[in-house]
């Protein structure tokens, strides 16, 4: 048993997440309203590895995180979680094909994540995650945030409270040992000495370490982290760079995270999936995603809005929509292939672009959303990330898309306010009226 | 069908009552995000004040009933809105910012104080004032077989319809077209951020209160003209319904705690006409949680994202 | 009339702004005054009259101005405001982690140990005022402790507590009268019954947050009131059910007479037998509330209802059930409330709708509120301040002396009980004990300050 997979490790050492993935999502859609947060989007998380999720703001990471630990319930697609080695191909379709959320034959177990509520993912399926603002029991002490994480162990011994009621042995037995768990990560974490102190009193970054460590009390199989070094100085990223090997290396837990900080990823990751706009437009080991062009072109489209102004950006801008247009019209399969090394990073925008949902994708002419008092450069660019680069597309909006993207933008109520829908519609007629006038673009306001 | 229309027109008047009601505390959770559970005794307070006005101008000799209704409801919007803006100044403002279960306590708080400052200065004993304005216009006039039904719209019930109409115009003008409706609309969203803009959060969040008194006391003013009777108990089963319109609207909207009111004193008039009376705040009581339950952002209401 | 201390000023000037401070207090009292001091609406032959009290109005409204400017001088515009002194001793007296604390707590344990033969020994003549007096007060005390659970602990805003307390005390009351139980047979069912209203109700509303929470719960609160107001056939209605058994000394009953409590065991009857008797009930219940609260806290359930009022969606992160960690929440509070209802039942002899309104859940969580959500010592002061010193008023038979003889304290209760919940929680919002203990020590315990602790969801 043993040897067989050492040698099926050995033999998919770069592609473990194709033999023995821990985690795969399939055609993951998630839709809120008519809005498209994630579009059709597959990949695998091999067991023991460091997989990272990365992309630019709004690429819908944290919808992925938030789908496959069952905050959101996808629209569409399917989530496996294995327990035990190997793909278990078979029995995922039989339980699919059954109403049943899952499977535990032996020692090994298949998960269908999309049908489970997000407590009994984290219960049963294993899957611990973090948060982006991290969430600990502030008013708690970090041996008592340690404690609650081994709620459900600790519930069964306790007899459902009946029999801890009347401090049975075998209940103080089993405190004793989540104790000795929850002291065993605080020595991971270093943070022994504050046990008892409230976990709000702790400084920034061992909060990040001790939401780590407590997720890592549920004793997952997966461990899926949203931005675990955001807000970290170098040596604390270090620290959490050396954390993470040890949960994958000692542990033997795979972990899922999502990252912003390149160099953290390339660092530390066995495996990178690349998302921009819901859509993923590279999956590989930290080599093949660093040399992709299409990872290169995103990430330049972070910060276009500042590049923006410099004109030969805006010529390369310009003549990346006039090759998006022609690609648009035989098949949008694989954008302009990489003819020289200087158009690549311009076609790869476009190939990113063309990997969207039709509805989704850039259309030759977008409007200036600026025009709509109340939306600044900043906020067109993350609705055009969201597809949407028509005043008629606005214009359309119903009740429930408005109300989506007023949470997404974290807005409240600002859509409805400034009333975009009939300022779009406004526009829309006016524009329609024109007949599509090429530069409707003005200063925004 | 002529005893429905006569229900109808019932319920739409005790509707407006509560929608007026509403408004309050529509306007104060959405502003301060807290239920102001004092607002249905300041409604108590304000026909009570209406009623001592009546008996003063009519002790010292004043006849024309339309003048004395006028001076009456300015008297007593101006009044009530001295005791709404008391109220937050005393109870709320010092808790601003605090942890959000102290301004409800001292909420319910103000209440008791209220209700029972009401009982020990006024007496317990309900107050009854005789119909003041009566006869009104024959809508309908049927023959059914339980006898003649005469649908009767009252001319009490035309005013307490006009009323709040023009009031309700000309509340959403306020709200909409002033700068204390922008100041408002501001503070909902961010106070901190409407502060550093220059807006007086403080005064505004007064002023909320005190149109929301002023609006209630209009309320009280009608109650006490509509059921001619009146105590210090009053406020709390009328706040109970206007808030369960505030939300059953939307709270935080306005049309939405008009809307709301209209279909709960619907629901009451219906309610008790066709299956008892006994049990007619309970359907009141269960409408509450079934919409808090099942809808709760209400009919015009926004829905909250949960964010992960 | 800035509340906010200003420091640091010359005298005169403090004076000056405080003078005129309070006459714009004392103009206000005169504006709200008005229609309620200086005029009274009265019923009379031929309708309403107006009658007016000008003397009680400018009485009133100097005594407002006064108050204001004592305010003024020594606490709002004071460098050191008399509040917080008094504040920050009752602060440390309550939550000192150190020995004065817990003796404070050991002494008024002992204390409620002996409080009965205290007050027959020392006050023979009012011995049954006080035992029946601290017979509500420890009502009172078991009742915040059990909603404590609820709204303490698992952060949930429970304004219809009173349900339960109803529940009970029905259940009791119509056990006793159909099937002839016991008050010691009835107890457990009503405590059992209550727990399953607990779930009943709260299965629906558990979803919500905060005060809308808190809405729905005063609406069932009322509902269960209203249908006990209007199920004659069942519930005898506004009548109320009479005759409820007392609770027997293991089978001796309390009273006069061959074979009863006193001639059992041989000595003089006396009626206070049985207020004593009934102390030691509930004071025994009220305990066992508090030892089953103190041990859940350290169990897993109850750190995960703690963890429940700081975050719920970690909560969820976690594997915890949140649905059925707040029901079990809902359901030991709602039990608890059901065995005070029934012991109550058992004490008045006489249960009516009237007895379970609006206003004894306000005063419950007040209760809680007041004492500092999530501590114990906090609701036993809390409610001997607000329970005990409201009875008192009945006492302050001098004032009819200045006032008058148709002078009725006890009208006054009331309203003093609002204006008290009002001013402590202005002057203290977190409640007169505001530290949190810990449910596990690896080393050291220490106390946890309120500015840390969540206060339930929504926030």
């Amino acid at each position: 048993m043993a040897e067989a997979v050492m040698e099926a490790a050995q033999a998919s050492k770069n592609h473990r997440w194709k033999t023995d993935p821990v985690l795969t999502v399939e055609h993951l859609t998630m839709r809120f309203g008519g809005l498209v947060a994630v579009g059709d989007l597959s990949f695998d998380v091999g067991r023991g590895d460091i997989t990272a999720l990365i992309g630019p703001n709004g690429a819908g990471k944290t919808t992925v995180f938030n789908c496959v630990t069952g905050f959101y319930k996808p629209t569409e697609g399917r989530i496996v979680m294995r327990h035990g080695h190997g793909r278990h191909d078979e029995l995922v379709e039989e339980i699919t094909a059954t109403d049943r959320q899952y499977s535990i034959e032996g020692n090994s177990a298949v998960y269908l994540l999309e049908r489970m509520p997000d407590f009994v993912i984290s219960h049963r399926a294993r899957v611990a995650r973090t948060f982006q603002n991290i969430r600990l029991f502030g008013g708690m002490t970090v041996l008592e945030n340690l404690l609650v994480a081994q709620h459900n162990p600790l519930m069964l011994a306790s007899g459902f409270s009946i029999s801890g009621l009347f401090g049975l042995k075998s209940y103080k037995d089993a405190e004793l040992e989540a104790m000795d768990r929850a002291v065993y990560w605080l020595e991971h974490i270093g943070l022994v000495d504050r046990a008892d102190d409230p976990a709000s009193d702790l400084p920034y970054g061992e909060q990040r370490r001790l939401e780590i460590a407590r997720a890592m009390c549920t004793e997952p199989h997966l461990l899926c982290l949203d931005e675990p070094a955001a807000g970290l100085n170098p040596r604390e990223s270090a620290d959490l760079n050396n954390l993470l090997r040890f949960i994958r290396d000692e542990q033997k837990v795979s972990v899922l995270l999502i990252e912003h900080d390149m160099g953290v990823v390339m660092e530390i990751s066995d495996h990178i999936i690349v998302l921009d706009y819901g859509v993923k437009i590279s999956d590989g080991d930290a080599e093949h995603v660093r040399s992709d062009p299409s990872v290169i072109a995103a990430y330049l489209g972070v910060d276009d809005e500042e590049e923006i102004d410099i004109p030969e950006v805006r010529e390369d801008m310009h003549s990346v929509e006039e090759l998006e247009t022609q690609a648009a019209k035989p098949k949008p399969k694989a954008a302009p292939a990489r003819k020289s090394k200087a158009a690549s990073t311009k076609s790869a925008k476009s190939a990113s672009d063309a990997n969207r949902p039709a509805k989704m994708r850039k259309p030759a002419k977008p409007d200036d959303l600026k025009r709509i008092s109340g939306v600044g450069p900043k906020l067109e660019q993350t609705l055009n990330g969201l597809g949407i680069y028509k005043f008629e597309q606005i214009a359309k909006w119903k009740k429930a898309e408005r109300d989506w993207v007023d949470g997404y933008l974290n807005f409240k109520g600002r859509i409805e306010r400034d009333d975009w829908v009939a300022q779009a519609k406004e526009f829309a007629r006016e524009a329609a009226k024109a007949g599509r006038s090429p530069s409707s673009r003005k200063g925004g306001k | 069908m002529e005893y429905f229309v006569q229900q109808l027109i019932n319920g739409l008047t005790l509707g407006s009552i509560y929608g007026l009601i509403a408004i309050g505390y529509t306007m104060v959770y959405g502003i301060i995000g807290m239920i102001n559970f004092a607002h249905g005794d300041i409604f108590m307070v304000g026909s009570f004040i209406a009623l001592a006005t009546f008996l003063a101008l009519v002790a010292i000799g004043l006849s024309a009933l339309p003048l004395i209704l006028f001076i009456v409801l300015l008297v007593s919007m101006i009044f009530t809105s001295a005791w709404g803006w008391t109220v937050e100044r005393l109870a709320y403002r010092p808790l601003r910012g605090s942890f959000r279960l102290a301004p409800l306590i001292t909420a319910i708080g103000m209440s008791i104080v209220l209700q029972n400052f009401v009982q020990v200065t006024q007496g317990a004993r309900v107050k009854p004032l005789p119909p003041q304005i009566q006869g009104g216009v024959t809508i309908m006039d049927g023959m059914t077989e339980n006898g003649r039904i005469i649908v009767q719209l009252s001319y009490m019930q035309m005013i307490i319809i006009a009323t709040t109409l023009i009031l309700m115009i000309g509340f959403s003008l306020l709200i909409a077209k002033t700068s204390l409706g922008r100041a408002q609309r501001a503070c909902e969203q961010d106070q901190k951020m409407a502060a550093l803009l220059g807006v007086d959060v403080d005064r505004t969040i007064s002023l909320t209160f005190v149109m929301g008194a002023g609006l209630a006391s209009v309320a009280g003013l009608m109650f006490l003209l509509l059921y001619g009777v009146i105590d210090f108990y009053i406020g709390f089963l009328a706040g109970v319904k206007a808030f369960t319109a505030a939300v059953l609207g939307g709270i935080g909207s306005l049309p939405g705690a008009m809307l709301g009111g209209l279909l709960i004193g619907l629901i009451e008039v219906m309610w008790s006409a066709y299956f008892t009376v006994e049990y007619k705040d309970v359907a009141a009581f269960s409408i509450l949680a079934i919409v808090l339950i099942f809808l709760p952002s209400g009919l015009l209401g926004k829905p909250e994202v949960e964010k992960v | 009339m800035a509340t906010t201390s200003i420091k640091h000023r010359p005298q005169s000037n403090i004076f000056a702004e405080s003078l005129k401070d309070a006459a714009i207090a004392a103009f206000l009292a005169a504006v709200l005054g008005f229609f309620f001091l200086a005029l009274r609406t009265d019923i009379a032959t031929g309708g309403l009259v107006l009658t007016t009290r000008w003397g009680l109005y400018f009485t009133c409204i100097a005594i407002v101005f006064v108050v204001r400017l004592l305010l003024n001088i020594f606490v709002f515009r004071s460098a050191h405001p008399v509040t917080e002194t008094v504040g920050n001793a009752v602060g440390q007296l309550a939550a000192r982690s150190g020995n004065a604390g817990k003796w404070f707590m050991r002494g008024l344990f002992a204390f409620a140990i002996v409080l009965p033969f205290f007050f027959t020994i020392f006050f023979p003549n009012q011995d049954r005022q006080y035992i029946d007096l601290a017979i509500l007060i420890m009502t009172y005390i078991m009742l915040g402790w059990g909603l404590n659970i609820v709204v303490g602990l698992a952060g949930l805003l429970d304004l219809g507590y009173v349900a339960f307390y109803a529940v009970g005390a029905y259940s009791f009351a119509l056990l006793a009268e159909y099937f002839d139980f016991g008050f010691w047979v009835a107890l457990p069912l009503a405590g059992a019954l209550a727990a399953l209203w607990g779930i009943i109700l709260g299965f629906p509303v558990l979803r919500l947050r905060g005060d809308y929470l808190a809405i729905v719960t005063l609406a069932f609160g009322e509902i269960i009131r209203i249908v006990l107001l209007n199920w004659y056939t069942f519930t005898n209605g506004p009548d109320g059910i009479s005759g409820i058994p007392k609770p027997t000394f293991f089978g001796l009953e309390l009273k006069r007479g061959e074979g009863n409590f006193a001639d059992f065991f041989g000595i003089a009857y006396d009626p206070i037998h049985r207020f004593i008797f009934l102390y030691y009930i509930i004071f025994v219940m009220a305990i066992i509330t508090n030892i089953v609260t103190m041990r859940l806290r350290r169990l897993p359930i109850g750190r995960a209802w703690e963890a429940l009022r700081e975050d719920e969606i970690a909560c969820r992160s976690l594997g915890i059930n949140t649905t059925s960690t707040k029901l079990t929440a809902f359901s030991v509070g709602a039990m608890f409330g059901g065995f005070a209802g029934s012991f109550f039942a058992t004490r008045q002899g006489f249960i009516s709708p009237e007895s379970f309104t609006f206003i004894e859940s306000a005063i419950i969580l007040a209760i809680v509120v007041l004492g500092g959500l999530g501590s114990q010592i906090g609701v036993v002061i809390a409610s001997i301040v607000m329970i005990g010193g409201i009875e008192l008023l009945r006492n302050l038979d001098f004032l009819k002396q200045i006032f008058g003889p148709d002078f009725e304290p006890t009208q006054y209760r009331m309203l003093i009980f609002g204006l008290a919940m009002v001013l402590i929680m202005v002057w203290k919002p977190r409640g007169l004990v505001t530290t949190r203990e810990p449910t596990a020590v690896l080393k050291e315990k220490k106390r946890i300050g309120a500015d840390m602790v969540a206060q339930g969801e929504g926030h």
